[in-house]
């Protein structure tokens, strides 16, 4: 384990559970789980006492790491230079027990998924271009950029209306974009995350290599998941191109005139996905794409920014569902702190986080009162393209 | 060992005594203030070694080539006398002696010098400086040595600043951009009254942001404000690089809004004032400098010494004037950092 | 299934259970130095009526019952030295009411110090309470139950002080009211005029029942804080300066510290002097007032103020996070402490031995006092980091602390939150009828000793 010398220098304090403000846990698996043992101290102690072969490698000790959603709110707040580590930690230990074949069933299944079939949906890839259909927009034949979805935008109905307001929206704001359709390969974040180190070189290479081909020189993504991986992973294999979230391309085509919303008369609150906040530090973007449309209030949630609370569907468990449902699930708990802003809209740039909040929508019985829209689909009733 | 080269004669026939006439906080007559002078040359014990706060003046009121401050500090240490209390002093050499670490990057002939202040190698960065390709050093291996002054610790700065010019020559740096105001003025005052070499050319940060103004000309936004601009002690060693602040916010539209502390009559952030005067007297200062600010109309408070701007910052926003460092207002107007509304 | 497990279930349900090894081993150790032991199942409860249920559930067993906070008062005290159950009590964390005008807050037996902060700044902004510097999970049941002390301590006393009532669930199971909650709704007072008998469980470490419920004292939250350091180098001094300062009754809080890393630290004492006010012209006139209290020593050269303004983000954050980061000093995630109370005068020989025992053991020291009620007492803390992957500097630093401890109390100090080592060293210096009193205690409270095991334990 590269990072084995820092695991016993967690202290178990504590802070990185809270927020910035200590306003409630802030650590997915521990609301939900509630034992010290499902927080990132609790981790780190339980995987020095596994080094220490204190204890064995089981169900639990599996259940434990994988239920993280590698949310980093522990690397925001932990008071220890390591702290840009921890998550490394976790893959790292993850790792081994993929390798000692100690996964969970569900992180397996997702792992043969995406080996079988190039994406966790067990859907052929020719699908992969389905949510492009009727929209006008071409696959990519060498335009400036490639509009990268990946595998929640390509397949998930919800994921898939995102994908086509967007694509549509940079269209609007004049970028060059084509997509990749059936050509598109699983970016390798979650697979990462999960610790499936070797699957993951195979899908990131597999990448590079068709990017270099095809010439694609900079990337628009779809999904701040695939965003992290690129930005951060890629170039450690030999990646070259460039790389941006379509928030950041919107939030300059707000600011440069190419999109001129007109008046919305709504109150919006604003949810930041952990690999476009915490992890790539991307906040201001989106809010001011929001901030440029005439009439649209910005109401922030208790936590948002540094100290947003994940919708639950990071680190592989949109897929493996090892946090499970219930009131106390990341993402009921989200949308009912989105509710209690009294907006009418819950603006989202995430697929996962979509598709997360859209079904604590219907399970909290908040359809009445909320909405779950992608920015570009708000920038869409603000008049912009339409 | 160094010794200070200070020409008696000099002051024996000055017909000004510019130096302490001219001082912002001692009131002197003319003739009280030469015989002062006279006092502190004979090694008497005078007012001025219990009263002056080490603000430097005196080195740039002097127009004949002596050394009134660093012989104020040299005597003040041979009677024993103590500017500070003495845990105080010792604080300061203590935390800022060296380590056996150097802290460089990718050193190249010409390398920035960020002394041994946390905020500067975050300036240090950005199209200003990126042609010097992150080649830099900091830390108290680099620091110039002349806080020590203020403590009356002569033998401090005579014991260090050898040692930190061995370091650059070490590295075979032939310039260094000094970007703390203080760094070069000891290089270019304090070393040559003591007859130290400079294996170095050192070059003033502003010299240096001027230049790159220049030949980034067509990228600047004008920036259209009003500022005022805290003088730092430091830059009383080197009094000849004032005009640069002017014309820098020339080019970048910052009007240099007149005030009566400027220029020579300039008054000190307060901090060292308020270790060796005490809370009224450095309060006092500080109120009358911000006032004066906020008289002269002023939006921005430009700072050239990180250290004065975090002694006064806060107390500067709570009269509504930001706080800015000058190369920060540079980047400001190069885009690079966001003004605030 | 185990029937006690099963037992468990049923009161709690399944997922507020565990006795999975990995439960088992976490909640065996706590982030200091003493030896783990393991309990046998681990009870996260929600409510009063399942804490009740378990104790009656422990009774007819016989069985331990260790209650737990957030485990960080590192001296071993939610270790459970004879298995049993350790209750996590970190899911009964409501807030349950405060009343503003009285100044008091209820709250349920797990809160932690960092809800409660963040609640009251949402909809409270002109009440605060006690918060100590530990990590903000710990809980404020517990630092009460462990007589602990916060921002407010040098004004108000210990956190303990502050408690205004209880609600507890004695050994044997009846659920017990403590103070004015005890005959009515109000919560403003947790034993004046009646009979105090919040004495019966504060102090106790856990051994005398299990605190659900909690009403604290809430204090005015000024608008403006600010922070001062006042340096010398003499020990001597520390105690005088304490009192003139102490004197001008215009400060919130006082610590005292000294540690030889970094280096601007080295061989001065540092005296935080914390300021609040209502407007700049009360701060200022309270800071003026403790610089003229202090002129002496900055006219004879022997003390000043030091620059603070980059420290200040740091020492008026609270909990300072700063304190945690102590435990990587030595690259090892951990520090112990001896933290006895004692005279302010004894300054300079507490802080004579911390040097000596640091060099003796050969390990990382930091001193630190916390100035209690205007100076009647303080905490002194003797800190030692050490490297959790280093078994013999956890050794040494456990003989350093437990040294530290003894000379304390040879010097007249009481102990704070001791380990079952230094509750013997206590005992066996207290006066033979208050140990008999306390026994007596105990065994009228917790017939079947089932109460926190081997802590308080007179023989």
């Amino acid at each position: 384990m590269e990072h084995a010398g820092i695991v016993h220098r967690c202290f178990r304090c504590g802070y990185c559970k809270f927020p910035g403000d200590y306003h409630d846990f802030n650590c997915p698996p521990h609301r939900v789980f509630g034992w010290d043992t499902y927080s990132c101290g609790g981790r780190m102690w339980l995987i020095n006492a596994w080094l220490n072969q204190e204890i064995q490698p089981s169900q639990r000790f599996a259940e434990i790491l994988f239920s993280c959603v590698a949310c980093a709110n522990c690397q925001e707040y932990c008071v220890y230079p390591f702290k840009d580590d921890l998550l490394a930690v976790f893959e790292e230990t993850k790792t081994a027990l993929v390798n000692g074949g100690l996964a969970p069933p569900a992180v397996r299944d997702y792992f043969k998924a995406i080996h079988v079939n190039g994406n966790p949906y067990k859907l052929p890839q020719e699908q992969r271009g389905r949510w492009a259909e009727g929209t006008g927009l071409e696959e990519f034949s060498g335009q400036e950029y490639l509009f990268y979805v990946g595998c929640v935008g390509s397949y998930d109905e919800i994921g898939m209306r995102m994908a086509r307001s967007v694509g549509l929206m940079l269209k609007e704001a004049g970028y060059s974009i084509g997509y990749l359709g059936s050509r598109e390969t699983c970016d390798g974040n979650e697979v990462k995350v999960l610790g499936e180190t070797g699957l993951f070189s195979l899908l990131a290479e597999e990448n590079i290599r068709k990017f270099r081909e095809m010439g694609v020189k900079k990337v628009i993504t779809l999904d701040p998941h695939a965003l992290n991986v690129f930005r951060k992973e890629y170039p450690k294999l030999g990646a070259d191109f460039q790389v941006w979230h379509f928030t950041e391309v919107l939030g300059q085509a707000v600011k440069q005139g190419r999109i001129v919303p007109s008046p919305y008369r709504v109150r919006v609150t604003y949810h930041d996905p952990c690999y476009l906040g915490r992890h790539n530090r991307i906040f201001k973007p989106p809010r001011s794409v929001l901030k440029r449309i005439p009439d649209l209030e910005v109401v922030e949630m208790r936590r948002s920014k540094e100290d947003s609370f994940c919708c639950g569907g990071g680190g592989g468990n949109f897929f493996t569902d090892i946090l499970g449902g219930g009131e106390d699930s990341p993402n009921r708990v989200r949308i009912r702190e989105a509710a209690d802003t009294g907006a009418e809209l819950l603006a989202v740039t995430c697929p996962t986080c979509a598709k997360m909040l859209t079904d604590a929508l219907k399970a909290e019985d908040l359809q009445g009162r909320m909405e779950v829209v992608d920015l570009a689909e708000i920038l869409r009733r603000a008049g912009v393209g339409c | 060992m160094y010794d200070l080269k200070h020409d008696e004669k000099v002051c024996a026939t000055c017909p000004s005594a510019d130096c302490l006439l001219k001082c912002q906080y001692m009131e002197f007559e003319q003739d009280e203030a030469h015989e002062e002078m006279m006092k502190l040359i004979r090694g008497e014990d005078c007012r001025v070694l219990h009263e002056c706060i080490t603000c430097y003046g005196c080195e740039e009121y002097c127009r004949r080539g002596n050394h009134p401050f660093y012989l104020i500090c040299e005597r003040r240490e041979e009677m024993g006398i103590l500017t500070a209390p003495r845990p105080i002093t010792n604080q300061w050499i203590n935390m800022t002696q060296m380590q056996g670490k150097q802290k460089v990057g990718a050193v190249k002939e010409r390398v920035m010098s960020f002394c041994f202040l946390p905020q500067l190698p975050l300036m240090g960065s950005g199209e200003i400086f990126k042609d010097l390709g992150w080649s830099f050093v900091f830390g108290a291996e680099f620091m110039c040595p002349a806080v020590h002054t203020h403590f009356a610790k002569m033998s401090v700065v005579k014991e260090r600043l050898p040692q930190v010019l061995e370091n650059f020559s070490e590295l075979g740096v032939k310039e260094v951009i000094c970007m703390h105001d203080e760094c070069y003025g000891t290089y270019t005052s304090i070393a040559p009254a003591y007859g130290m070499e400079v294996p170095f050319r050192p070059i003033h940060y502003m010299d240096y942001l001027y230049d790159r103004l220049e030949e980034l000309r067509d990228r600047i936004r004008l920036l259209n404000i009003r500022a005022v601009y805290q003088r730092p002690c430091s830059s009383r060693l080197s009094p000849q690089k004032l005009h640069r602040v002017g014309e820098i916010f020339r080019m970048i539209g910052v009007e240099l809004v007149e005030r009566e502390y400027q220029g020579e009559n300039a008054l000190c952030c307060g901090e060292i004032p308020r270790a060796i005067a005490g809370f009224r007297a450095a309060s006092d200062i500080q109120r009358r400098n911000i006032q004066d600010m906020v008289d002269a109309g002023a939006q921005y408070c430009v700072f050239n010494c990180p250290a004065c701007q975090t002694t006064l910052s806060e107390r500067v926003v709570k009269f509504g004037l930001k706080p800015v460092h000058l190369i920060e207002l540079c980047k400001m107007a190069l885009g690079e950092i966001e003004m605030e509304d | 299934m185990d029937r006690i497990l099963q037992s468990l279930i049923d009161i709690v349900g399944e997922k507020a259970v565990s006795n999975h090894a990995e439960e088992i081993w976490y909640y065996a150790r706590d982030p200091g130095v003493m030896p783990p032991h393991e309990p046998d199942y681990v009870v996260a409860p929600r409510t009063t009526e399942e804490v009740q249920r378990i104790v009656q559930l422990a009774n007819r067993e016989r069985i331990p019952i260790v209650p737990m906070g957030n485990g960080m008062a590192l001296t071993g005290l939610v270790i459970p030295l004879k298995g049993g159950i350790v209750l996590d009590m970190k899911r009964m964390d409501r807030i349950l009411e405060v009343n503003e005008r009285g100044r008091y807050v209820i709250v349920e037996g797990g809160t932690s110090q960092g809800k409660l902060k963040s609640y009251l700044e949402d909809h409270y902004p002109h009440l605060r309470h006690s918060i100590p510097d530990a990590p903000a999970a710990t809980t404020i049941a517990a630092n009460v139950a462990i007589h602990g002390q916060g921002r407010l301590t040098q004004q108000y006393g210990f956190n303990s002080d502050m408690v205004t009532g209880l609600e507890v669930v004695l050994p044997t199971g009846e659920v017990c009211r403590i103070g004015s909650c005890s005959m009515g709704p109000y919560w403003f007072s947790k034993g004046p005029t009646l009979p105090d008998l919040s004495g019966l469980f504060l102090g106790w470490l856990g051994t005398t029942g299990i605190i659900t419920k909690v009403g604290i004292r809430l204090y005015p939250r000024k608008k403006m804080r600010d922070v001062e350091i006042f340096v010398t180098d003499r020990d001597d001094l520390v105690a005088d300066i304490v009192y003139r300062v102490t004197h001008t009754e215009m400060v919130e809080d006082i610590t005292v510290w000294f540690q030889p890393k970094p280096l601007m630290f080295k061989d001065n004492n540092h005296i935080t002097i914390y300021l609040t006010g209502d407007t700049d012209e009360e701060l200022e006139f309270k800071r003026l007032m403790i610089w003229d209290a202090l002129r002496e020593f900055i006219d004879s050269k022997d003390g000043g103020f030091m620059s603070v303004q980059p420290l200040k983000p740091m020492l008026l954050e609270m909990p300072q996070r700063g304190i945690a980061a102590f435990a990587d000093v030595p690259k090892g995630g951990g520090f112990e402490y001896s933290g006895p109370i004692t005279l302010v005068d004894q300054y300079p020989m507490y802080a004579e031995k911390v040097k000596q025992l640091a060099s003796k053991y050969n390990v990382v020291y930091a001193g630190t006092a916390r100035i209690i009620s205007g100076g009647h007492a303080m905490m002194f803390g003797i800190s030692f980091a050490f490297n959790r992957a280093d078994p013999d500097m956890i050794d040494r630093v456990r003989r350093a602390v437990h040294e530290a401890t003894e000379f304390a109390l040879d010097l007249g100090g009481i102990p704070w939150k001791p380990n079952i080592h230094e509750q013997k060293l206590a005992m066996e210096r207290m006066d033979p009828n208050t140990l008999r009193l306390m026994k007596m205690i105990k065994q009228n409270l917790d017939p079947q000793g089932i109460m926190n095991p081997g802590n308080w334990e007179v023989g």
